[in-house]
């Protein structure tokens, strides 16, 4: 078994001054982190890849945990590209995140891209506190500009108070189940996003369903949560979709 | 005009007579029919007739999503929450006959949600003279037919003109002006449906839907007797 | 466990108002991806390995006898669009209708009581397997067969395909239809050890928003 195994990980606590405190920000191998220039209330950390990772065979993971009260902001410094390793096995990453009551996570990272030849697992597990606020994006690119794309497997689930409402699997690529490229699932779009608000808010106040572009929609959870999809022939068109989306929903 | 007789009680009871908390439930009568017959106008004058002293909803089931609940709520012949739409997927006498699942779900709503009702109105979507209502669903049919449709509709048959519980033969006005003979069908269709009733009606008449209405009030006292 | 109580839940004239619904497919077809037996096979196999898996192991999990509830709320999580959730409660709610009149039981008077407007389908069918004498096994044959046969009925009235063509589809995806229901059965059989979690998530993201699109057309020939 070769590879790399990585678990980055950041805690982010209210300081008692109205602001937010990291007292662990911890970069292992080839995951980076940065404390960059925040707001008064909010800390800022960017994920800086140090190398083009994940190849198969290696393990990565990213943690966060955010305390009540405190407010974090993470990003990435650039996209993430799957690649085929030395080894025939996967590559998988995982990203876990926690958010207490009253604490605020915003995780913005740029898009993953599945090169030819790769196999990544990619798993996302949010747990919320009942009065957490979340938006998480998540983009996938299915193989560099004219580039056919490698195997990509993702699972995002997110759970409000324990309970699960949200629960989602895409694979796509070759070697994954049939009809993925075809007009049920992708229909030659390749890339994919998704946007998760949580919003202690929309328990009273659903969010609206509505269409936002040809192949994009909001769609109220069945729990204080809306999901915003979207795919689109590239990741630039989908960026766009979904920055638009994120301004209209996201006021605070 | 040319109302036969009223028959004594309702000739089937479908579902339990009786809802979940034991008073009984409403009378269903379907409106079935050909395309353009005048089942939905048919629909609005009962509305309008019937409305201030009974408690009354309708279904409709469009074959295209929502025009017939569209027009009578246009024409404002009930409030908004007595009328539902069934959706079919193109198949209208699906959705009254082989599979009523839809339409049972949308009646006990409506009796729940602004209940009680003497009277639920089932529209079919406009389909062929094969088209009828289960008994599953309705209590009582209707069989709503024009003269414009060709005055050998009555002599054709066909399960709707043959066993409907009343037959209406729509629109006499036109009759001059494409060229039916009323006398013909009315003979046709008593040859066709012996005892049962036969209802020729004009909406534009001052006498609009009153004979239709009177049935109508007869198998309702017929229900709740 | 009787042969023909699956012959009798899985005929397509089972009353349970799956006539009215296209599974997507008239949202397709409507944006051109479905022009003919060939994009309709794409799109069956591509909604029989997200939909259908995981319709399959819902209904295989309640027919194995996984509390109901849990499983409605696993459905719930698995079916981000609002249209697809109500689409599969209204369904849901007409399937447990016939399923009582059909295979009178305890256990479905209970479950219509707990849900009244209705649980997700696939939950219904597991639960009517179990009431018909069938094994969860029945209940996923059922959910992914219901899962192609739904959009090729349906694409043989929007697009007067020719319906042998439709059928040699369905024919032609039997293999994968095993598969699947394999699947989804043994997923199933792990949700007593490991939890609701285990059982798959698969999404189709033209499906979630194409039904999120559907819903929103004044004028349609499907409910979904």
């Amino acid at each position: 078994m070769g590879g790399v195994h990585a678990t980055a990980r950041i805690e982010a606590r209210a300081d008692g001054r109205g602001g937010t405190a990291l007292p662990v920000l911890a970069s292992d191998g080839p995951l980076a982190l940065r404390r960059t220039r925040g707001t008064a209330a909010e800390a800022r950390v960017v994920l800086v890849g140090a190398m083009s990772g994940p190849l198969g065979g290696d393990r990565f993971a990213v943690e966060a945990d955010v305390g009540g009260g405190a407010r974090l902001r993470v990003g990435s410094a650039a996209a993430t590209i799957a690649l085929p390793g030395q080894t025939k096995d996967d590559a998988r990453y995982e990203v876990r995140l926690t958010v207490a009551d009253d604490g605020e996570l915003d995780w913005l990272p740029e898009p993953l891209i599945s090169a030819k030849g790769s196999d990544l697992s990619v798993v996302t597990r949010v747990d919320l506190g009942a009065g957490a606020r979340l938006v998480l994006r998540e983009e996938q690119v299915l193989g560099r500009v004219g580039e056919e794309p490698g195997l990509l497997r993702s699972r995002l689930v997110a759970r409000i108070a324990g309970r699960v409402v949200l629960d989602q699997e895409l694979a796509c690529g070759p070697g994954a189940p049939g009809g993925w490229d075809g007009p049920a699932v992708l229909a030659g779009q390749r890339a994919i996003g998704q946007l998760v608000l949580a919003r202690p808010e929309f328990a009273e106040r659903p969010a609206e369903a509505r269409i936002l572009a040809e192949h994009a929609c909001v769609m109220p959870l069945a729990g204080p949560a809306a999901l915003v999809t979207a795919v689109a022939p590239d990741g630039l068109r989908l960026r766009r979709v979904l920055d638009e989306a994120l301004a209209e929903l996201d006021i605070r | 005009m040319h109302l036969d007789h009223f028959p004594h009680g309702p000739a089937a009871v479908g579902a339990d007579a009786r809802r979940p908390d034991g008073s009984r439930r409403a009378l269903r009568i379907g409106l079935g029919g050909p395309v353009g017959s005048g089942k939905t106008a048919t629909v609005a004058a009962l509305c309008r007739a019937l409305r201030d002293r009974l408690s009354l909803a309708v279904v409709t089931n469009d074959i295209y999503t929502r025009e017939d609940a569209e027009f009578l709520l246009r024409e404002a012949v009930l409030p908004p929450e007595r009328i539902t739409a069934v959706e079919t997927g193109a198949c209208p006498h699906t959705a009254i006959r082989d599979d009523i699942s839809a339409n049972l779900e949308a009646v006990e709503d409506l009796e729940d949600e602004v209940g009680p009702l003497d009277l639920i109105l089932v529209e079919s979507g406009g389909d062929n003279l094969t088209a009828t209502f289960s008994k599953g669903l309705v209590d009582a049919q209707i069989f709503v037919i024009d003269v414009a449709g060709g005055d050998d509709i009555p002599r054709k048959g066909g399960p709707g003109v043959t066993t409907a519980d009343l037959l209406v033969v729509n629109k006499t006005d036109l009759a001059p002006h494409v060229g039916s003979d009323l006398a013909r069908m009315a003979a046709d269709a008593k040859a066709q449906r012996a005892e049962l009733p036969v209802v020729f009606q004009s909406l534009r008449s001052e006498h609009g839907v009153a004979d239709v209405a009177a049935w109508v009030r007869a198998r309702l006292a017929a229900w709740t007797a | 466990m009787t042969r023909t109580a699956l012959l009798v839940l899985a005929d397509g004239r089972f009353p349970a108002g799956g006539h009215a619904h296209s599974g997507g497919a008239e949202a397709a077809v409507k944006a051109g991806r479905i022009t003919g037996a060939q994009s309709l096979e794409a799109f069956c196999r591509g909604r029989l390995h997200t939909a259908g898996l995981v319709a399959a192991a819902l209904a295989a999990a309640a027919a194995g006898g996984v509390d109901p509830a849990g499983l409605d709320a696993a459905a719930d999580a698995r079916t981000p669009s609002p249209a697809l959730r109500a689409t599969a409660r209204r369904l849901g709610r007409q399937l447990m209708r016939a399923a009582r009149a059909t295979w009178p039981s305890d256990e479905l008077d209970a479950v219509a009581r707990q849900f009244p407007k209705g649980a997700h389908q696939p939950v219904v069918l597991g639960l009517t397997a179990r009431a018909a004498g069938l094994g969860p096994a029945d209940a996923a044959y059922c959910a992914v067969y219901e899962s192609v046969s739904g959009p090729a009925t349906a694409v043989v009235r929007l697009l007067s395909l020719d319906p042998f063509e439709a059928t040699a589809v369905l024919a032609r995806l039997a293999p994968e239809l095993d598969r699947v229901a394999d699947r989804a059965v043994t997923s199933a059989s792990a949700v007593p050890a490991e939890g609701l979690d285990v059982l798959p998530a698969a999404s189709a993201p033209l499906l979630e928003i194409g039904a999120e699109v559907h819903a929103a057309w004044p004028v349609r020939l499907f409910a979904s």
